[in-house]
């Protein structure tokens, strides 16, 4: 038998937390991905099939949704489905079997890393990290932009908090980029 | 800069990478008799104004989404923005 040891995206045993002027910022890695891209011409379908696994309306553009199960917009007809890793460590496959070929279903979890900041000023700092207004924003919005070059999603669980998930191979440099903005604000 | 996304709404230009031509999204038959005449056509000619050009965009930090954006190259001024795939399908193409 292979012995391997876990280790997160920042390369520890237990994901990182950090309390920096109000605001936790801690690594995620509880959460399994895949991604749900419709077929040409069979877009209702591939809508009906994030819906129907996340138990609420598959959201629309610039929006995430759902709450055990959730999924977010990363593009027309493309979703990003998220489930908890301990029930849902196979999401991509349990995905695949129930779309049955009519929408593309990839399997997402190790490529991405999620950092949630919650609490305090979080419009000062994503006002540092990216061109996301988040005083404009509210509840719910999800948005892919360029944070310190690197394409991630922000996404807006609650009104205080929000998560970043970006390229895992890039963890370090975007835990980097968020707590230095994290203590710029004051 | 700030592109009017069509789905997105006001996105900074910093987010797009600039393709060129809009007339790119016409590729040629592959199969027609001219074929070679009309790839060169394709790959080379470019038409150059100064004023109002239609162009592709790429949304590649955002949704990853191509855009035929209408611009005056002389001013920058932005008068349409379009999904790719909306202009395509209005043309009568199912992709």
């Amino acid at each position: 038998m292979h012995d391997f040891v876990e280790i997160t995206p920042l390369g520890g045993g237990a994901p990182r937390v950090q309390e920096i002027n109000g605001i936790v910022l801690s690594e995620v890695t509880d959460r399994a991905l895949a991604s749900v891209a419709a077929r040409l011409g069979q877009e209702d379908e591939a809508k009906a099939l994030v819906s129907g696994f996340i138990e609420a309306p598959a959201p629309d553009a610039g929006r995430l949704s759902g709450s055990a199960k959730s999924a977010f917009w990363t593009g027309p007809d493309q979703w990003m489905v998220e489930a908890p890793i301990e029930t849902h460590e196979d999401l991509a496959a349990e995905l695949s079997e129930k779309a049955a070929s009519r929408a593309s279903v990839t399997e997402q979890t190790d490529g991405w890393c999620r950092f949630d900041l919650e609490g305090g000023d979080l419009v000062a700092v994503f006002e540092i990290l990216c061109p996301v207004d988040l005083r404009k924003g509210q509840k719910g919005d999800a948005t892919r932009t360029s944070i310190d070059h690197l394409g991630c999603f922000v996404l807006r669980r609650e009104t205080d908090l929000v998560s970043v998930i970006g390229p895992r191979s890039s963890a370090g440099s975007l835990f980097h980029a968020l707590e230095t903005a994290v203590r710029a604000v004051r | 800069m700030i592109i009017h996304h069509p789905i997105l709404g006001p996105r900074d230009s910093a987010e797009f990478t600039y393709l060129g031509d809009a007339n790119l999204i016409h590729r040629p038959d592959w199969q027609a008799e001219d074929a070679l005449a009309q790839f060169t056509d394709y790959g080379y000619q470019r038409k150059n104004p100064a004023g109002v050009h239609r162009e592709l965009w790429f949304h590649e930090q955002g949704d990853r989404s191509w855009l035929v954006v209408t611009r005056n190259t002389v001013t920058h001024e932005i008068t349409k923005v379009e999904l790719a795939r909306d202009v395509a399908r209005a043309e009568g193409r199912d992709t």
